[in-house]
Order: C-alpha cells, then sequence, then structure tokens
C-alpha cells in the first residue's frame, strides 16, 4: 500500500534518470535521482511502498535498465500507466518491478491518494476515493514470467533443468 | 511468393521470424523464443548485463562470436566513473573471449559502425542494449532494442523471447524535393503517428519511391523508427541494399519480402514529393512543423552527428552548404563523424577542411552530446538544433534547455545564420 505520485502521458527514460547519472550501476545512488528531471521533490517525499501513476506511454525512450532499476531501488511498488512504452515494459518485467495498465485507475486517482494495487487479481484499490479499478489482463507468457521470478530465474530454472535432465541422461548411459 | 508450409500471407517482419524459426511460420501475436544472430551493448548497458549475469551465477557468455560490444556512449571518458565502467567492459570481453570489441581509436557510434563493417546483414535478428538497435531494419533484418537482462539473459543461453508484432506498412511513392532526406519523412512520419502510434508494432516501408532513398537515408528512417513507439523499422531489400552489402556483409544476405496480401493494422501511403524540411521543435520528436512555419529561433548551438545522421552522406550534405561559409558569431557548431572510417573519408574528401575554416569543431565519434553526456551538454536556458534522434526534456543538457530535430542541410543552414534556417533560402546575416 502506498501514495500515488501522478504524472502524464509520454514520461520518458530521460526524465526517470538523466544521463548524467548513467556512469553507475549502483542502485541506491539512481535511486537518489530518479525522476529528478521531472520532478525534483520526488526522491525526497518517496516512501517504501509508494505507487507511480502515469498516462499513456511511460517509459519512452532509451533502453536504458537504469530507469526501472531506479523506480524500483527508491522503493515505488508499482507502475500503473495507460499503456507502457515497448522497452521498459519488457524491463521492468525482466527485473521484477510490478507495472499495470488500466485506465480508469489512473482517470480517478488524485495525487496523494492511497492505493491498494492487488496486481495478481488486477484490481488496484483507492482508498482514499473508495473506488475500485481494473487492470487490463497481462499476457500468459509475461505471467509466468513474473511467476518464476523474472528473466533471469526463469533462464536459471530452465537451465537447472537441462543440467539434471544431461545428469539422467549420463548416469543411464 | 508464399513459403509452401506457411499458411497465410505474412509480413516482412513475419517472414523474418518464421526464417528465424527454420521455416515454422508465426504470425502477429504469437509468443515466440530464438536465437539472435547479434548481441549487441554499449559501454552504459553492458556493465548492468554483467551485474545481471554475476548476480544469477551465469557469468558465462555461451555465444560470444554472436556479441558486438562497442564503448561509445562516454568514450573518451568523459570522467573516471565512466573509464572505471569502460575499464570493466574492457574486461569482460577479455575473460568472455568476444572478439568483436572495438576499443577508442577503432570505435564508432554503434549503429554507424555495425552496418559498415558488414557485422548486420538482411535476415538477421539482432538485439541490442540500445533503443536504437532498430537501425538495421534498414538492411532487411529484424532488429530492436532491449534492456540489460534481455541482453545478459541472450548472451548466457543464446536465446531472446518476442511477441512478433503486428506491422503498419508504409508505403512509399513519388521522389523526394531537393534538399529533403530520410530524416524528413521520418520526421514527417513520426508527425502523423504520434511517439506511441506505432507502439509495439512494425514500421514496414517498401513501395516505388524507395529507389529514390539511399541506403544512409533508410538507416536514418530506421533508427527513428522507436522514436514513433515502434518494435522495429524493416525495410524491403532492393538494389540499393544489395549494392551496400556486397563485398561488406560477414555472413551471407538473405533477403526476404512481405507476401502479397499480407495483413497490415494499418497502410499509410506517402508520397515524398509532398514532403517539407521538417523539423521537430521540443520536446517530442512527434512535435513536427514544415521548416516555414518554425519562425525565428536564435541557436545556441549545433550538433551534426549521431546514430541518426553521422554518416558520410551526412558530412557531404552539411559540408556542401557550409564551403566557403562561417559560422554565425556565438553559435557553437559540433560535427561528430559517425566511425573512424566516415572520419577518414571526410578528410579525404574535404569536408572537415570546409568544417574547420568554417569555425566548426569536428570530434572524433561518440555519442556524447546526443543524450546530454559530454562534448556539449547544454546550459539552463540555451537551444541546439541537432541532427540526432530525441528532444525530450533535458535530453541534451539542462531542463531548461531546447532542442529541435532536423536534418544535416538544415543544420548547416542554421550554423551559418545563427538561427533556424532553410538551406535553400539561407538568411545570411551579415557577420561584419
Amino acid at each position: 500500500m502506498g501514495r500515488a505520485f501522478v504524472y502524464g502521458d509520454h514520461v520518458d527514460t530521460d526524465v526517470i534518470i538523466p544521463a548524467r547519472y548513467l556512469n553507475t550501476q549502483e542502485v541506491e545512488t539512481l535511486g537518489r535521482h530518479c525522476m529528478e528531471d521531472i520532478d525534483p521533490a520526488f526522491a525526497g517525499q518517496v516512501q517504501p511502498g509508494d505507487v507511480i501513476v502515469a498516462g499513456h506511454n511511460f517509459g519512452y525512450g532509451s533502453s536504458r535498465e537504469h530507469a526501472p532499476m531506479a523506480i524500483k531501488a527508491c522503493g515505488i511498488s508499482c507502475v500503473v500507466a495507460k499503456s507502457f512504452s515497448r522497452i521498459f515494459y519488457r524491463n521492468a518485467f525482466n527485473i521484477g518491478l510490478v507495472i499495470v495498465e488500466s485506465d480508469q485507475a489512473v482517470e480517478g486517482i488524485q495525487r496523494g491518494d492511497q492505493l491498494n494495487v492487488d496486481h495478481k487479481n488486477g484490481q488496484i484499490e483507492n482508498e482514499t476515493s473508495g473506488q475500485t479499478y481494473t487492470c487490463k489482463p497481462v499476457p500468459d507468457f509475461m505471467i509466468a514470467m513474473a511467476r518464476a521470478g523474472g528473466r533471469m530465474a526463469q533462464l536459471k530454472a530452465k537451465r537447472a533443468i537441462k543440467l539434471e535432465e544431461e545428469a539422467c541422461n549420463d548416469t543411464r548411459s | 511468393m508464399l513459403d509452401s508450409n506457411t499458411s497465410r500471407p505474412q509480413t516482412l517482419t513475419e517472414k523474418l521470424f518464421t526464417l528465424a524459426r527454420d521455416g515454422q511460420p508465426v504470425h502477429a501475436g504469437t509468443f515466440i523464443e530464438v536465437s539472435p544472430d547479434v548481441v549487441l551493448g554499449n559501454d552504459i548497458t553492458t556493465p548492468v548485463a554483467m551485474d545481471v549475469m554475476k548476480e544469477n551465477g551465469c557469468y558465462q557468455v555461451a555465444v560470444p562470436d554472436k556479441v558486438v560490444i562497442v564503448p561509445d556512449h562516454f568514450t573518451p571518458n568523459k570522467d573516471i566513473a565512466s573509464a572505471e565502467q569502460a575499464k570493466r567492459v574492457r574486461q569482460f570481453v577479455n575473460d568472455q573471449k568476444i572478439d568483436k570489441y572495438f576499443e577508442v581509436g577503432t570505435m564508432g557510434i554503434e549503429h554507424c559502425l555495425l552496418p559498415e563493417q558488414g557485422l548486420v546483414t538482411a535476415g538477421d535478428i539482432i538485439i541490442g542494449a540500445d533503443s536504437h538497435t532498430c537501425t538495421y531494419g534498414a538492411l532487411g533484418a529484424f532488429a530492436t532494442g532491449v534492456g540489460s537482462t534481455d541482453m545478459a539473459a541472450a548472451m548466457v543461453d543464446g536465446l531472446c523471447w518476442f511477441r512478433v508484432p503486428e506491422t503498419i506498412r508504409v508505403e512509399l511513392q513519388g521522389r523526394p524535393q531537393p534538399y529533403v532526406s530520410g530524416k524528413d519523412i521520418i520526421l514527417h512520419l513520426i508527425g502523423l503517428l504520434g511517439v506511441d502510434g506505432a507502439m509495439y508494432k512494425a514500421l514496414e516501408f517498401g513501395g516505388q519511391g524507395l529507389r529514390h532513398l539511399s541506403m544512409d537515408d533508410r538507416f536514418t528512417m530506421a533508427n527513428m523508427a522507436v522514436e514513433a513507439g515502434a518494435k522495429n523499422g524493416v525495410f524491403e531489400v532492393d538494389a540499393t541494399t544489395c549494392d551496400y552489402l556486397e563485398g561488406r556483409s560477414q555472413r551471407l544476405p538473405r533477403c526476404l519480402y512481405p507476401d502479397q496480401g499480407a495483413v497490415y493494422s494499418q497502410v499509410i501511403t506517402l508520397d515524398l514529393g509532398d514532403i517539407p524540411l521538417t523539423l521537430a521543435c521540443p520536446s517530442l520528436p512527434s512535435n513536427t512543423k514544415p521548416i516555414d512555419q518554425v519562425g525565428k529561433v536564435k541557436v545556441d548551438q549545433v550538433v551534426i552527428g549521431s546514430c541518426t545522421n553521422g554518416r558520410l552522406s551526412d558530412l557531404k550534405a552539411a559540408a556542401e552548404v557550409l564551403q566557403g561559409k562561417k559560422v554565425a558569431p556565438n553559435t557553437r557548431v559540433i560535427i561528430i563523424p559517425g566511425t573512424q572510417q566516415i572520419y577518414l573519408e571526410a578528410i579525404e574528401a574535404g569536408y572537415v577542411q570546409t568544417f574547420i575554416k568554417a569555425g566548426a569543431l569536428v570530434s572524433t565519434p561518440t555519442c556524447g552530446p546526443c543524450l546530454g553526456g559530454h562534448m556539449g551538454v547544454l546550459a539552463d536556458g540555451e537551444v541546439a538544433l541537432a541532427t540526432t534522434n530525441r528532444n525530450f526534456v533535458g535530453r541534451m543538457g539542462h531542463v531548461g534547455s531546447k532542442v529541435y530535430l532536423a536534418s544535416p542541410v538544415v543544420a548547416a543552414a542554421t550554423a551559418i545564420a545563427g538561427f533556424i534556417s532553410s538551406p535553400s533560402s539561407p538568411k545570411e546575416v551579415d557577420h561584419g
């Protein structure tokens, strides 16, 4: 559960984490500068569990994984948007940052509203207004990856199975 | 022409994925895993991929021959932190026996360098941890940007997952007006589509007008497909593509064409003759205007270069406008050849002399100013006109700075005038 930070359409990766901070991969540093060029107060106000709410095409622009890393590092529990830019969408799932799409949520939520996001059931509860919103369904492929714990966890599981099979085959032969 | 095992006509992107699956047909909406022919990373995105591999206990590149690493964003290193990053990447390529690594002195801007070196070709599936990886679609390949985790997974496993995209067909007709280039055409199209008009989709370019577009025009256009939200931009292969790949491509090109009757989510017909010199005004690439509607805008800095417009024909176009002229006082002009080879050819052709005599700076290849990294960062209130690809708030420096995107000839005319100008009617001022 957390408070909503509300932004508009086309929030690009350059304002989520400006390129001047891409000379590091330390998540704490990235988190400290998250949203700096669109909302300089954000990093000082954000608390664990808070939620970013935005319009269309959130994460537009660069492929920098530093953008979802920065958002995750500063404690954001979920990003709710009308739509996500393609690479950001992949990256968020890959690193285990929860993101959901919902037009009605974005239209109903005001900055500071207390939200409860149940992404597993596709529901967002706005405790401040008493409204409940429905999220767009996520493709089964993405759900399976998220359940496995992200892209690398999925890959590791696959490799473990492969090694096990190889060991079995070795025993048999 | 239909493949015998294809149940229904396919777009070019569906064809490319079908080829990657050894002929098993795919259509838009399907999730698949395929083995990319090339996996690309740079000095910013590779260190994150390395961390991901380490954290997950799989610090071993399974396909070193498919990996290409180009340190181009903050190189030559702009500060100690960037130098440390580049050092880590250098160690990684040594440890993992990655041969296709381009050190300062041989490196160029990645999306200018890979085609030049013949490392990407028609029929390829290419992923890169850089959003402008879509550039290689100009060669009739599927190429798309991904994040560092996808890069890491592909290096470890040799595989990457995709959702086969729907396609917007862009039918090109007619012939461009003088001075109108691939940059004007793609900016015009992004203006029509909006920055998310092609979201998750492929942009497929073909038609009679294609023959009037040089390979460099096509690289510029495919490069900015991502600015319309597209997953990839892909061009039909023709004689221009084949001439470019001849003697250059390190692997056999595989030329594919969309089927008659392929299903498109949208078809856009562009008459190239109707497209004017076009600019994108601050602060989105879709905020486009014909140059004569931009008004008198004073410019502090002009940048000619980048993965969008740093190729030899771009420098030639700029040099022809700047020949015998002087850069306006109080206007800083930064010209960045995309690769060492382009730099050398620009010297041999006399373009570099033209630039320096005009009062412009000519730099070693780097992405530097395009992303506000180094080599031309803007101060509060400053205005730049750049041949780059993004004009977001703060993209080239201070959040209070502004960026206009345009073609090299517009950039060169602007450099002379000191305010945004058309090359066909340079509103020259008396510099005394």
